[in-house]
């Protein structure tokens, strides 16, 4: 996915401006987004030695070193290239899921520096130098973490789908929030949506797995 | 959802950010926490060729308070504003509108500059600002001016911002003696943002207002300060019937927006009633 095939047009200049009809698809004016992005554009291939001087990186390829799961690892992206399709595609850490896409659903929480963050809307190139966590470094040895243990005692899945992201976003909370009350809750892990309806589960697995942790 | 190929660059400081934006022109954006640039490059609505990413460079994130004035870097995110402590204590208007801003994941990436640069008409920070009458500092290739947060906010998506400009802080006098805030916000069910949005700051004396700050976002393309809703209430006894008296003058002279979600009509109702509360609201806490 990195070597889409961009149509190229070299009278076309790509416009770095949005205007106001095409920004009502993503502001907070109008939600309902017609998903019908024009699909022009054209990219000014510069001498790549040039950029490395100025510090300037890609529009191709280039070294990008990940600190994931207290690993560095390494792989050659282009700038374009989100946390999120760099750790499915290039380093095989599918946990994270990819749904919206647009910083929305939070199937795609990952941690960096110990905060949620939505890996879709974060770029690879920018999350260097930053500590990711994953759903991956959860369990141990093969046994669970106990707020994943808390989801599974809880009926806090159904699908599924949600579930690797919502328990990263429960994870970061209880880290700030060990004694959560029930409107904590509530509001610290509002950025993940659940098709299934399991929110009720969920609750119910944060504080079971907060009292878990202050028995142990 | 991929954004179109670009160049990347991360600026190491304010000047080589300028030097970059003046370089490379309506070629280039700025990175902050990409929150609105990144969902909008993906769609291609944006389509830049450079991205500066200014979101590292170090000595815009602070938030301090000098000489009676409160200062915020750009950079600063949303979290850290709602986290912090200086701000719960000397303008708690802040933190707390920083609660309502979208969700954790948001507050977490997303900043202050960003937020008030990119000028959401739904978004909520410019209400805030212009409550606290604010003032935002934009360096740019020619040095540095401040513009009156009544004065930034031109447009829908449009701010006073020009070519090669950076917005560098938001800054603002200490909120002194007896200061009652408030933010109210009808979130729009599905994005978050606000349908309407009111933020108070008022200065009582005696029972009297003696200022009174009111910046309300959602209802029109661009936020605007309700400067009927301070003329009623200057000078005057905060009473209830006072409030409802001031909270009429919600969006006089004002367009309303109409969506799908509200029409005109509807957002001008929810702006009387919500600046009604937000004013309720700010003089229960004036201590
Ligand atoms: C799911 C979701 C929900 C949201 N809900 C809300 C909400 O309820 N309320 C709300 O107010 N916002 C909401 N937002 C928007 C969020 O607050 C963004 O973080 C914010 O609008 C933009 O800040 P940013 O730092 O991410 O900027 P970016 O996305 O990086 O930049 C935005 C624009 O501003 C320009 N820019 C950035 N910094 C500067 C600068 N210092 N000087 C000049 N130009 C600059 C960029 O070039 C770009 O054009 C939401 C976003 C998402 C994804
Ligand atoms: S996939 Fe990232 S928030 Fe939905
Ligand atoms: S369990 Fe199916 S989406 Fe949450």
């Amino acid at each position: 996915m990195d070597d889409l095939p961009e149509k190229k047009d070299p009278k076309r200049k790509p416009k770095s401006g949005m205007s106001r009809r095409n920004f009502l698809k993503i502001s907070g004016v109008s939600a309902v987004a017609p998903f019908a992005a024009p699909l022009i554009a054209a990219t000014s291939v510069l001498e790549v030695e040039a950029q490395a001087a100025t510090g300037m990186q890609g529009p191709g390829k280039v070294p990008v070193t990940l600190n994931v799961n207290g690993k560095n690892l390494n792989a050659q992206l282009e700038p374009r290239v989100t946390l999120l399709d760099a750790l499915r595609d290039q380093f095989e850490l599918t946990g994270a899921k990819r749904v919206c896409d647009r910083g929305t659903c939070g199937a795609c929480t990952v941690h960096l520096d110990g905060k949620a963050v939505y890996s879709c809307s974060v770029l690879a190139i920018d999350a260097q130098g930053h500590q990711i966590t994953t759903i991956e470094s959860l369990s141990q040895d093969g046994k669970l973490h106990p707020l994943q243990q808390a989801f599974v005692d809880n009926d806090a899945q159904q699908c599924g789908f949600c579930t690797p992201g919502f328990v990263m976003a429960c994870k970061a909370f209880l880290d700030h929030h060990p004694n959560p009350t029930m409107e904590q809750i509530k509001h610290g892990v509002s950025g993940n949506f659940c098709r299934c309806g399991t929110y009720a589960g969920i609750r119910a697995a944060l504080m079971q797995a907060a009292k878990t942790a202050k028995g142990a | 959802m991929i954004p179109t190929q670009f160049e990347y660059v991360a600026a190491k400081s304010l000047d080589e950010a300028l030097s970059l934006l003046g370089k490379h022109k309506d070629d280039a954006k700025l990175l902050a926490g990409g929150h609105s640039l990144i969902p909008a490059m993906k769609l291609r609505l944006a389509q830049p060729q450079v991205l500066i990413d200014i979101s590292r460079i170090k000595d815009l994130s602070y938030i301090r308070e000098e000489k009676g004035q409160v200062r915020i870097g750009s950079m600063t995110t949303h979290y850290q504003i709602e986290s912090s402590d200086l701000l719960r204590r000397i303008c708690p208007l802040l933190p707390e509108t920083a609660t309502h801003l979208g969700d954790v994941q948001v507050r977490n990436k997303g900043t202050i500059g960003g937020s008030l640069a990119h000028s959401d008409p739904a978004a909520d920070w410019p209400a805030a600002v212009l409550a606290l009458d604010a003032e935002i500092v934009v360096a740019g290739p020619k040095g540095e001016r401040a513009i009156k947060a009544d004065k930034f906010f031109v447009d829908l998506l449009t701010t006073a911002l020009e070519q090669g400009e950076i917005l560098r802080e938001v800054r603002f006098n200490t909120p002194q003696g007896t200061v009652g805030q408030s933010y109210v916000k009808v979130r729009h069910p599905a994005s978050g943002f606000a349908v309407v949005g009111v933020a108070v700051n008022l200065s009582v004396n005696g029972g009297k207002c003696q200022s009174a700050g009111v910046g309300i976002t959602g209802v029109a393309p661009k936020a605007y300060r309700a400067s009927g809703v301070e003329k009623a209430l200057q000078g005057n006894a905060l009473d209830a019937k006072t409030l409802s008296v001031a909270a009429a003058h919600a969006s006089d002279g004002v367009d309303a927006n109409t969506d799908l979600f509200a029409s005109g009509e509807y957002r001008r109702h929810l702006a009387e009633v919500y600046t009604r509360r937000a004013l309720g609201t700010a003089v229960s806490r004036a201590k």
